[in-house]
This record gives C-alpha cells, structure tokens and sequence, in this order.
C-alpha cells in the first residue's frame, strides 16, 4: 500500500507539474499578494488545462495525506521527490526545455537522494 | 536569465508556506480519531480538524505562490530549487513530531540538497516563451 501510494503520488503529481509550468509560462510573469492570488485563482477558473491539473493534485493530495497518516512525514515528503526525474524527462520533451549536462547530473544526484531516503 | 530578488523571496515564500502546511497536517492527520481509511469521506472529515483545516489552507496559498514561480521559471529549474524543504521536513519531523531519522534518510537528504545547489547554478528559464 505504502508504494501503491507514492506511485499515485508522484504520477499525479508530475501530470498536474507539467499542466502548470505549460499554462504559467503562456499566462506571463505573475506576482504573489492579495492581487495576485486573486488574479492566479481567475486564471485557474478560465483555463482548462489548469482546471485539469488542480484535479491531479487533488488525486496526489488525497495520497500524500494517506501515505502521512501511517508513515513518517520525513519519508513521505522525501519520497514525492521521486517524480523529480520524471518531471525533468516530461520538461524537456513536452515543455522543450533545455536540459544541459549540470541540470541533468543535479537532478540524478537528487534522485539518488530520494532512493536512500525510501530504503 | 539569472534568479532576481523577487524570484528568490517567492522561492523562500514558497519553501516556508509548504513545511509549516505539511507539519500542521501530518500533526493533525495523526491525532485524528478515525483510523486510516481508502474512503475518500474519510479525508474530508479530517479537513474540519483545525490543524489539518490549516494545514490545508497554507498548501493552498504555497500552490498558488509555486503557480507564481512557474511563470518565472523553467519546471526542471523551480522542482531542485525549492528541494530545501525536504530538508526543513527532516527536521520537522525529528524536532516536533518525535520521528526517528536514521543516518541513511539524513544522507539522503544532503544528497538532494547537493543536486538542488547544481541545478540552481543553471539557467532559470529556457522556454521560447520567457526567451
């Protein structure tokens, strides 16, 4: 079940990651304050993909609330970091984002981080 | 395109709304009578808890500052960045919820923060949108 959990997790999350960064970097820079916020909530209201991406956090939500009632909060954050590399591959193929050697070799050194975090 | 001050007090915004939600609804999840549960109502009725009441309102108001950083910065670039929280929840969960953290998960733990460090040192954005 814990590993049921966290696979939920972090597929949820990587889908709905990958729905912002698309529909944020279209919006154009945003701030963060009381205009702000209000602004960003109306832009989730318009926007379908956002829509769609609150709905894979709230699946992602429900399992990390699972997976803190029965494990330690210090496994379960650690461990939603596993969909780092999967974030990064979907930022470069779907995204186009530009993925150099330094960004690559940080982001396995993270996932080598999580792999001993969860062991 | 290098991190401006505005980008960095979001990024800290960011990392600090989230441990604080996640250490006020691990805390209110596990003092919540009812035991664990696939039922979705389950989840629901522990919202009306306050400490997880709050704990969900400030990962709320984290979503919406993480929204604001997305617009600034590539997704390869905000997820190594705001990896300092895994480390903040480490120690959260040893300080305040008696969690045992072995040697190994500490190692871990650095060992994200070492990558997170080698990816900021990257370009922030590199999408044809913030070109």
């Amino acid at each position: 079940m814990k590993w049921f959990l966290v696979i939920l997790m972090v597929t949820a999350t990587a889908a709905s990651d990958v729905l912002q960064s698309h529909e944020m970097k279209r919006a154009g820079q945003q701030s963060v304050g009381a205009r702000g916020f209000l602004r960003l909530i109306q832009l989730i209201a318009a926007r379908g993909f956002l829509l769609l991406a609150m709905g894979c956090m709230a699946v992602s939500f429900f399992s990390f609330m699972a997976l803190v009632q029965t494990e330690p909060l210090s496994f379960a954050v650690p461990a939603s970091a596993a969909s780092f590399i999967l974030e990064t591959l979907l930022a470069k193929f779907v995204l186009k984002e530009r993925i150099n050697s330094r960004r690559a070799i940080g982001t396995v050194i993270v996932m080598a981080g999580v792999l001993l975090v969860g062991e | 395109m290098r991190l401006t001050a505005r980008t960095w007090s979001i990024v800290f915004l960011f990392i600090a709304l989230k441990a604080v939600g996640n250490f006020a609804l691990a805390w209110g999840m596990k003092h919540f009578a009812e035991p664990a549960s696939a039922n979705p109502l389950h989840y629901l009725r522990a919202m009306f808890e306050p400490a997880v009441g709050a704990g969900v309102v400030l990962l709320l108001v984290s979503l919406l500052t993480r929204m604001a950083l997305l617009s600034l910065a590539d997704l390869s670039y905000v997820l190594p960045v705001t990896a300092i929280g895994y480390v903040l929840a480490a120690l959260i969960g040893k300080y305040f919820l008696s969690e045992a953290v072995t040697p190994q998960r500490w190692l871990g733990t650095v060992l994200i923060c070492l990558g997170a460090a080698l990816v900021s040192s990257t370009t922030q954005s590199t999408t044809k949108e913030s070109l």
